[in-house]
């Protein structure tokens, strides 16, 4: 058959249309932005995740990468609200206690498998079954579904988890206790599903890229421990069509100023800013550093448990530490991220929270000190008799620089000796789990928007609770707003509590600092909870 | 007439002898004090250590700032104000976190030294004795001994280091124990090497055969054939000492804060080369060199003094 | 001498064996456990960890277990930190990576150090003496994690001439910051030696009967002084592998090789505890092969030697 070159020119056209929604180079479908041809992304990760199976996955590197690979029944958008995942909807009774989610019917697996109510049912009995051994174990304890606790204890078959598969596009959650705020639990990666059929053919070795089916918009291809990790589009996924990034390549690099080397010399996409770097960074490279805030707080807490320093059960002594402790110079000299000096345990940008007013938070530093050294003298130490005690951190630069600037702050306006302690992670977990320590360093990430999430850790039966704070009012508050419509009074409350007794002390919020590269599009920024869905992403031609 | 031709002048003579001063003999150590003292490098490297004490002593007279006052003034930024200067009183500038490194170098160095020379100290000790008997010894004693080397070669230090600090609570003390009960272990397989080679010697057959019994041999004959190999690698464990604090201060079990050392000094310094913070790396790094440099040069020298073959 | 290498090698067996039960005492001892977190387990959990793993057993069990499995089946039991990789997998990726890299430097740093050792003694207190030994120890003296992000800076930033880490199947460009780090950290003391051992040589007495007997430099040098030169240059080869090992930590560290230095700080900071008595099994059977090959070299030179 002869082909004319208008036919030629016609088919290519054609061809070159069809495939347009395909082809990397071409515009965003909503901005417009002419995108770049090579849509892959690439970025830092300190180190090696534990795992990519979503009911084990514990650190924020892993449950990166598990949100890129799985999907559950919400995500989030680029503000932190609830879009669809593969749920479209959810209903709850009156009592908020039962929650029924409506899956959609073109969610399939890498395989081509249809993700079906049972997969969730799968994955969350799982997640509670105590032979898989999920470090989360607990978190279906804390979204309340009935029958976790007696599983959880050994005491019941997983079968009996609240959770069942009404139809295949129908998941039936019942909860112990009403929870209003359910829904914002299932963005969490310990609640996505998992392919029953894989993990039982494969056991643990499931999750290597050659066994590995997943449901989200990418698949594992490559994985070198403690080097690399690619994922690549999914094309099975039922959005595919809108993912644009390619291919995301995540490296291991250890130490943050080679990684800040490497990405200047064009090898990573993004990448953490060392304290202390982004006001220069910020005003060279205005367009690529970056400073959100993020859901966590950092601590110290008091060891209240009774075997402690003495000295620390005089309520003036803690307000004294508390209170001489410039914050504004920790967030702004030594951090220089645009922290957030924190008076207060919860981040202030929690959703639906309001910082209360707490009288420390209004002072002046001079006001504050002035009162501390009264305090101090008070409670009898001076010059004289000046307080020692030990403050226990973890290995790190950045707590080490902390700790050694609130010691001198102590020393230099209260006389008092802090005898700095630093222990590797382990035996510093082990020290402060079984309260082994004086003033010990503590942080906490939210695993959903909402306090509870952060003051559930002085609730007194809390295993979080290294400094065994107890207080009957604070338990009976935090039962309260469980099942609360107005959760506002009761937390400001138990904020006023732990203001008023000092068995901790704050110190800042976090925020995220890092750079990335301009032409990297699409990036979450005001998303506390700095959840990232790479089919979100995007880069844009120079 | 008798046998002497000349009584008059055997007479002068024989007085003259009586009268001589006897010849003052000199000890070996006397001879090699006097060789090193001929070698100019090793000498210069004497007065070059001697010149880093002298100022870790003396020093702290002059210093404005403790080592662990916090300039709040000038943390924010020092990348800009924190450099060397004399007027703020801050001879070496700032580290990182705003505290004087003058100060800071002084209490390193003197600390680094500390742990280089206990180190190598139970190192030259312990590993010459435990080298030299197995070595001399031979036979199964020889292999017992040595595949015990092997197997504490091979455990894991890291883990004993952990162990040690968590168990002992973190003192100076016990990281001069740590660090000791490894040092010696290289040390006896060249010893042990060098006294295999040794005891075919006809010097030790001779030994033997007057009836010398083995640990005076290993004693007053082997040990000090050893001198040249040990007093090197000696010296090139003090450095070595020195770096093996600072990879685990790096791991963060060394030298508790406000303290510090040479290695952790050099450690924080390298983070900061890309932000213009040189002084940081290069003043710890400078003193370490001339540590060390001295160290070898004095190694040298040493050497070349007590080689009981040299001329 | 076949029957001392057989003999050395059947001793290995309950070296090994020895060094199994030390270190798995030793790690039963560091407060932690591989599963402390900070967000702890519910009790019913923990147990069923154990459970799965056997940690709940008597210890000389789990030791019976463990040596079992690896004769056996040459299983040396999984990773309790990297849930889907067992301890074979991690050493089957990563220690190709540290060997390769390793070897070369090694090698590299043998045949500068000893070149450059001959050349000073030769040369001996004339400048060339002293610069070649300085230059050198200046290179050792700088702390490989301080040499690390320095290389990267000026080749990668500054210089764009390398891929600033990463080992990507070993191709050469990955290979040479590495190499470079690696070797300078004991070339230096490679020289020391040969140098000193050298000059004691040069000294001796049938140095100077060869050249009463008119033999040229050359001659004295390779056909008479090697031998003797080298022996104590072997000795500290030993000590010079386990340094090399513990250097590739730093190196694993700021290259992201992906190296089996890099697993086994972390097994120990992360109590995984077979990765940790894996490693462990591998470097001490290395240092064993290690020791047995620098002392079959020993005899080699010094024929005088008898094991």
């Amino acid at each position: 058959m002869k082909m004319t070159s208008k036919t030629l020119v016609g088919a290519l056209l054609a061809t070159t249309m069809m495939a347009s929604p395909l082809l990397a180079a071409g515009t965003h479908p909503s901005t417009g932005e002419a995108l770049a041809d090579d849509q892959s992304f690439t970025y830092r990760l300190l180190d090696e995740h534990s795992s990519v199976d979503p009911q084990i996955v514990e650190d924020t590197s892993g449950a990166d990468i598990v949100r890129d690979l799985f999907e559950g029944l919400y995500n989030q958008d680029a503000a932190g609200n609830l879009v669809p995942g593969v749920a479209l909807s959810h209903t709850t009774n009156d009592a908020k206690d039962v929650y029924t989610f409506t899956l959609r019917d073109n969610a399939k697996w890498s395989n081509g498998d249809a993700v079906t109510a049972g997969d969730f049912v799968y994955g969350w009995r799982r997640l509670i079954d105590p032979t898989t051994a999920s470090p989360y174990a607990w978190f279906g304890e804390l979204m309340s579904i009935e029958g976790a606790g007696a599983i959880l204890a050994g005491d019941a078959d997983p079968s009996t988890l609240g959770v069942t598969a009404v139809d295949d596009h129908t998941l039936e959650v019942k909860l112990t206790a009403s929870l209003p705020y359910f829904a914002l639990m299932t963005t969490h990666g310990s609640t996505f599903p998992t392919h029953q059929a894989t993990v039982e053919a494969h056991g643990d070795q499931w999750t290597k890229p050659e066994n590995i089916v997943s449901n989200g918009a990418y698949v594992l291809t490559e994985h070198v421990p403690s080097e690399r990790s690619v994922r690549e589009r999914n094309p099975m996924y039922w959005n595919n069509d809108a993912t644009i990034l390619e291919t995301i390549t995540s490296l291991v690099i250890n130490d943050e100023n080679v990684a800040l080397t490497r990405y200047f010399a064009g090898e990573l996409d993004k990448t953490e800013v060392p304290s202390g770097q982004y006001p220069k960074l910020n005003a060279e490279y205005p367009d690529q550093a970056h400073s959100n805030p993020r859901l966590c707080n950092y601590y110290y807490t008091f060891n209240m448990s009774g075997n402690g320093n003495p000295a620390f059960d005089d309520i003036r002594v803690r307000e004294a530490l508390s209170l001489a402790v410039d914050r504004n110079v920790i967030t702004d000299a030594v951090l220089q991220g645009g922290q957030f000096p924190a008076y207060t345990f919860t981040p202030g940008l929690t959703a639906g929270f309001v910082t209360p007013d707490v009288p420390s938070a209004s002072m002046t530093q001079a006001e504050r000190d002035a009162k501390a050294m009264a305090l101090m003298a008070e409670a009898g130490y001076g010059a004289d008799n000046p307080l020692k005690f030990d403050m226990l951190y973890n290995t790190s630069e950045g707590h080490k620089k902390i700790a050694i600037a609130m010691s001198q702050m102590w020393k230099q306006k209260l006389g008092a000796e802090a005898v700095l302690a630093n222990q590797e992670w382990k035996t510093f977990l082990e020290t402060r789990g079984n309260q082994g320590f004086e003033l010990a360093r503590g942080a906490w990430c939210g695993d959903y928007n909402e306090a509870s999430t952060f003051l559930d850790l002085l609730d007194s039966g809390s295993g979080y609770n290294d400094g065994k704070f107890n207080s009957a009012r604070v338990d009976e508050l935090l039962m309260m707003a469980k099942t609360s419509s107005d959760t506002q009074p009761l937390y400001t409350e138990i904020e006023q509590i732990i203001a008023n007794e000092i068995p901790v002390i704050p110190v800042y919020h976090y925020t995220r600092v890092m750079m990335l590269q301009e032409d990297v599009k699409g990036w979450p920024f005001l998303n506390i909870e700095q959840n990232v869905y790479s089919k979100d992403l995007y880069v844009v031609a120079e | 007439m008798g046998m002497v031709k000349d009584p008059a002048r055997v007479e002068a003579i024989a007085e003259n002898i009586a009268d001589a001063q006897a010849v003052k003999g000199r000890s070996l150590w006397q001879d090699a004090m006097g060789r090193f003292f001929h070698n100019k490098a090793a000498v210069g490297s004497v007065f070059v250590l001697a010149g880093i004490l002298l100022f870790t002593l003396i020093g702290p007279f002059f210093a404005v700032w403790s080592n662990e006052e916090i300039d709040w003034a000038r943390m924010a930024n020092v990348a800009d104000v924190g450099a060397p200067s004399i007027e703020n009183g801050h001879f070496f500038g700032l580290d990182s976190l705003g505290r004087d490194l003058y100060s800071r170098v002084i209490q390193g160095t003197l600390t680094s030294m500390m742990v280089g020379v206990v180190g190598a100290s139970v190192a030259v000790v312990i590993g010459t004795l435990y080298g030299a008997v197995s070595g001399f010894v031979g036979g199964w004693v020889d292999n017992v001994m040595m595949r015990t080397v092997d197997i504490l070669i091979a455990i894991p230090y890291m883990f004993v280091i952990i162990l040690l600090m968590v168990i002992f609570e973190r003192s100076l003390f016990m990281l001069f124990v740590g660090i000791g009960l490894f040092s010696w272990l290289d040390m006896s397989r060249i010893v042990r090497g060098q006294t295999l080679s040794l005891k075919q010697k006809e010097f030790i057959e001779a030994a033997r055969a007057a009836g010398v019994g083995w640990f005076v041999i290993v004693v007053r004959h082997i040990m000090p054939n050893l001198l040249g190999v040990v007093v090197v690698y000696a010296t090139l464990l003090v450095p070595g000492m020195i770096m093996a604090e600072s990879f685990i201060s790096f791991l963060g079990l060394g030298v508790q804060e406000p303290n510090t050392s040479l290695g952790a000094l050099i450690s924080d310094g390298a983070g900061t080369i890309m932000y213009d913070q040189i002084w940081q790396l290069a003043i710890p790094l400078t003193f370490f060199l001339s540590i060390v440099i001295s160290l070898f040069f004095i190694g040298d020298g040493l050497r070349d003094a007590l080689d009981p073959k040299d001329r | 001498m076949l029957n001392y290498v057989i003999r050395r090698l059947l001793i290995a067996v309950p070296t090994l064996l020895i060094l199994i039960i030390i270190c798995f005492y030793l790690m039963q001892t560091a407060p932690g456990g591989p599963f402390t977190s900070e967000r702890p387990l519910p009790p019913q959990v923990l147990a069923n960890i154990e459970a799965k793993y056997g940690l709940d057993q008597p210890h000389y069990k789990q030791l019976y277990n463990y040596v079992v499995g690896i004769v056996t089946q040459f299983d040396f039991g999984p990773s309790y930190q990297y849930k889907d990789r067992s301890v074979n997998d991690i050493i089957s990726q990563g220690f190709p990576v540290t060997l390769t890299y390793g070897f070369i430097s090694f090698v590299v740093a043998t045949i500068i150090g000893v070149s450059l050792g001959i050349v000073a003694a030769i040369r001996h207190n004339t400048a060339l003496d002293y610069i070649a030994v300085g230059a050198t120890f200046s290179a050792q003296a700088l702390p490989n994690f301080v040499m690390a992000p320095i290389l990267i800076y000026v080749f990668t930033l500054k210089l764009g001439l390398l891929p600033g880490g990463g080992w990507n199947g070993g191709q050469w460009q990955y290979l040479i910051m590495p190499v470079i780090a690696l070797s300078t950290s004991f070339f230096a003391s490679v020289a020391r030696i040969t140098r000193s051992s050298m000059l004691e040589v040069l000294n001796s007495n049938f140095i100077r009967t060869a050249r009463a007997k008119g033999l040229s430099d050359r001659t004295i040098i390779w056909r008479h002084a090697m031998k003797p030169t080298l022996m104590p240059v072997v000795s500290y080869l030993g000590p010079a592998f386990v340094g090399m090992i513990t250097g590739s930590v730093v190196i694993d560290m700021y290259f992201s090789t992906g190296g089996i230095g890099r697993f086994y700080v972390n097994s120990a900071l992360n109590r995984d505890y077979a990765v940790m008595l894996g490693l462990t099994i591998l470097y001490g059977g290395l240092t064993v092969l290690f020791n047995l090959v620098t002392d079959v070299l020993y005899a080699w030179l010094d024929p005088k030697i008898r094991y």
